[in-house]
């Protein structure tokens, strides 16, 4: 088994879906849908969206025809791998009553392989920060685990940034380094349209061997080289992330978050499309008859006011208080609980805010004017600005 | 934790109310054993368990005790809205889903030697009970023992005939107040932290345990420094939503710590800034 970068043309590109597919894959991947770059089941390299691109900035997102037929020609979408690993909603358990006693059935683990084709850098550190969620912290979530061991994760080098991207500065990208099975790199040059591909695991090896493809050569090497290097010069946004723990502990008083929450409509739509963002709730559903019941989990947000409801209201009842917990759980809090920032700069927080928050300003602006030099504060006060 | 963390950890386990009994008006304690009646396994007073009430929900409450003649955990309650009012409708011999023991506990071992002073507002007692039953079996082991207790009322005063045996038996320095209360109460009406000075330890060997509401605890703790405790001796029970227990719903989140497993007991110390915000 060799590890060596190959070369597949994009003609025998679908013989690599086959492949996946008769290795008993199901394959996800981006699609044209809903106006945008959406992940949905794949059958062929067709539905891949060849040919378009995606055009953002904050409270932007707009499609846009490229020149040529590069199926993976645009950024990130809306959509994230988390929904295939961490499921918008899932059925824990159903419960029937006898009398007075009852038994609670717990749902089937997910066992469906699925193939993730078309991963992007930054959205591979954010599975990886799900997992330290899910399986390497204290409890084990079997459901997550048994679809992360079941996936097969097919990179897409990005080969271009967006406007609202900063994996540079999250040091997420935008070229993958390990982590996944196969890594694709997308060239179009002089009417050639091939794929540099190089195997990250056994596994990904052993399914390379199966699809007919060259040895590639070192010009090919520098070429799909130089595509990540094209994006890594793109970067649309940069969040300088020097202490930015302490920054934002400290300054949890800052009149920024006043500022921000004036905006904020506390929509939510930036934990649903952010990859990392991993919280959720339970709800209970019972038939009429009261015998039959069922407990759901589901996506939440820190946004909604039940989110921190506490005998008779919320702890976090104004709009500041939410934003400021989620920006500060994305890139302080989270190193404290799991040893990285809860943020890889994907931007797609940023694009897909109805009113175009932008969480690099706002670190920036409080940087900026910072209320006391970093480490030198006691206390926060409570009163404020 | 280990058995938990095998199976399911979001799947409550069946136990049966063995017993129920009825604290006061609004509160009450279920006494529960396993299915089959035997006892429940150990856990560390402070600990808290996710109890399920068919069909309604899940809610968080922490073990008050173990009993005597059953063995069974006991979990004092409140009935404060829809689903401790389920629990409060449970009959003995009746079976609700049980997850847990979950959470860190009063760090007793670091008490021994040293004098220990409880605070407790409320149902806030009952997350103190058991620790309070570890001292009383190893009472030579520590030095001054004090408790204090607010309540609103005289009426919603928990544990009666176990304060005035700690108070008689085990050298236990008790003291109660209410907020209020008509003519017939005889004893301290106000603050539960007014009660602090009329108690003697010895501040430079003594660990505080306080658990109440979150304004009672501050001032506790305030008045707790004041008397010379340092706040790394001083220990408080945290509260926040949770809906998982096992750190996967982010609910319970406060600052950067997880209540439901890095507290809900903590130093002071640790988290004192995170306190200071509001809204946090
Ligand atoms: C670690 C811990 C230990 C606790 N120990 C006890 C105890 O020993 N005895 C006791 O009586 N109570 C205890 N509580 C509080 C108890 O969990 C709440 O009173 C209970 O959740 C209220 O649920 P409900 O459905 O009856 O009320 P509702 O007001 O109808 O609650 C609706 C939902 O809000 C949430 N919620 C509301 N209040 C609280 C709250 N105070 N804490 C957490 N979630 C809340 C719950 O998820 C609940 O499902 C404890 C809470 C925590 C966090
Ligand atoms: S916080 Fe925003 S930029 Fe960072 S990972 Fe989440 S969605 Fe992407
Ligand atoms: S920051 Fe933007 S996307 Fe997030 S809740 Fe506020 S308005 Fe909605
Ligand atoms: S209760 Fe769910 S994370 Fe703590």
């Amino acid at each position: 088994m060799t590890n060596e970068p190959r070369i597949i043309e994009r003609n025998a590109l679908n013989r690599l879906l086959e492949v996946l597919v008769q290795e008993g894959y199901q394959i996800v991947g981006p699609t044209l849908g809903e106006g945008a770059i959406v992940y949905g089941p794949v059958q062929s390299s067709e539905d891949f969206p060849a040919g378009w691109t995606d055009e953002q900035e904050g409270g932007v997102y707009r499609l846009k025809k490229r020149a040529d037929k590069a199926l993976f020609g645009y950024v990130v979408g809306p959509h994230s791998w988390k929904k295939y690993l961490h499921p918008p909603e899932r059925r824990l358990w159903t419960g029937q009553a006898n009398g007075t006693d009852f038994e609670l059935t717990p749902e089937p683990i997910e066992s469906t392989r699925f193939a993730f084709f078309g991963v992007r850098s930054c959205e591979l550190h954010a599975i990886e920060i799900q997992d330290r969620v899910f399986i390497h912290d204290d409890h084990v979530d079997e459901d997550y685990k048994a679809r992360r061991e079941n996936a097969f994760v097919v990179v897409v080098q990005c080969g271009q940034a967006g406007k609202t991207c900063f994996c540079v500065s999250m040091n997420t990208g935008p070229k993958a380094e390990s982590g996944y099975d196969l890594a694709l790199t997308e060239i179009l040059d002089e009417g050639r349209h091939f794929f540099h591909a190089v195997a990250g695991s056994p596994k990904g090896a052993a399914i390379l061997q199966q699809v007919e493809a060259r040895a590639a050569t070192s010009s090919d090497n520098a070429e799909a080289e130089e595509t990540v290097q094209k994006a890594s010069q793109q970067m649309g946004r940069t969040l300088d992330t020097a202490g930015v723990k302490e920054l934002l502990q400290e300054n949890a008083e800052h009149p920024r978050w006043d500022l921000v929450a004036d905006r904020c409509l506390s929509c939510a739509n930036c934990t649903m499309v952010c990859p990392t963002c991993f919280c959720s709730t339970v709800e209970d559903t019972t038939d009429l008859t009261g015998d039959h019941t069922e407990r759901w989990q589901k996506w939440d947000s820190c946004f909604t006011m039940d989110f921190s409801y506490l005998h008779g209201g919320s702890v976090r009842a104004s709009t500041k208080s939410r934003y400021r917990q989620w920006l500060t759980h994305k890139l302080s809090s989270w190193i404290d609980q799991f040893g990285s920032s809860g943020c890889v700069g994907c931007g797609r927080c940023v694009t897909w805010c109805p009113v175009g928050i932008d969480l690099t300003e706002e670190v920036r602006s409080i940087r900026e004017d910072k209320l006391v030099p970093l480490s030198s504060k006691k206390e926060a006060s409570n009163g404020n600005a | 934790m280990e058995s938990v963390q095998r199976q399911n950890v979001m799947l409550p386990s069946p136990y049966r109310v063995h017993r129920v009994h009825r604290e006061t008006e609004d509160t009450f304690t279920l006494e529960l054993t396993g299915k089959d009646g035997a006892a429940p396994s150990e856990f560390i007073p402070g600990q808290f368990n996710m109890l399920y009430a068919f069909g309604i929900g899940e809610v968080p409450i922490s073990i008050s005790g173990r009993s005597e003649s059953s063995g069974g955990w006991l979990q004092t309650i409140r009935e404060v809205g829809t689903v401790t009012r389920a629990l409060h409708r449970m009959k003995r011999g009746g079976v609700l889903g049980l997850r847990g023991p979950f959470g860190t506990g009063w760090p007793i071992e670091e008490a021994q030697g040293n004098d220990i002073v409880f605070m407790a507002g409320g149902i806030g007692l009952a997350p103190l009970r058991p620790a309070l039953h570890v001292v009383q079996s190893k009472r030579d082991q520590f030095g001054e023992v004090v408790l204090l207790y607010g309540a609103r009322t005289p009426e919603s005063l928990l544990f009666e005939k176990e304060r005035e045996l700690w108070r008689a038996k085990f050298g236990v320095q008790v003291k109660v107040t209410v907020d209020a209360a008509g003519r017939e109460w005889k004893r301290n009406v106000g603050v539960v932290t007014s009660l602090v000075e009329r108690t003697s330890f010895d501040p430079d060997h003594t660990v505080a345990f306080i658990c109440g509401p979150e304004v009672m605890m501050r001032f506790s703790v305030a008045e707790l420094k004041q008397s010379g405790i340092p706040e790394d001796k001083i220990y408080i029970s945290m509260e926040r939503n949770m809906k998982c227990a096992v750190g996967f719903c982010g609910h319970c989140q406060f600052g950067p710590t997880f209540i439901c497993k890095d507290g809900p007991v903590f130093r002071y110390d640790r988290i004192r800034r995170f306190l200071a915000v509001r809204e946090i």
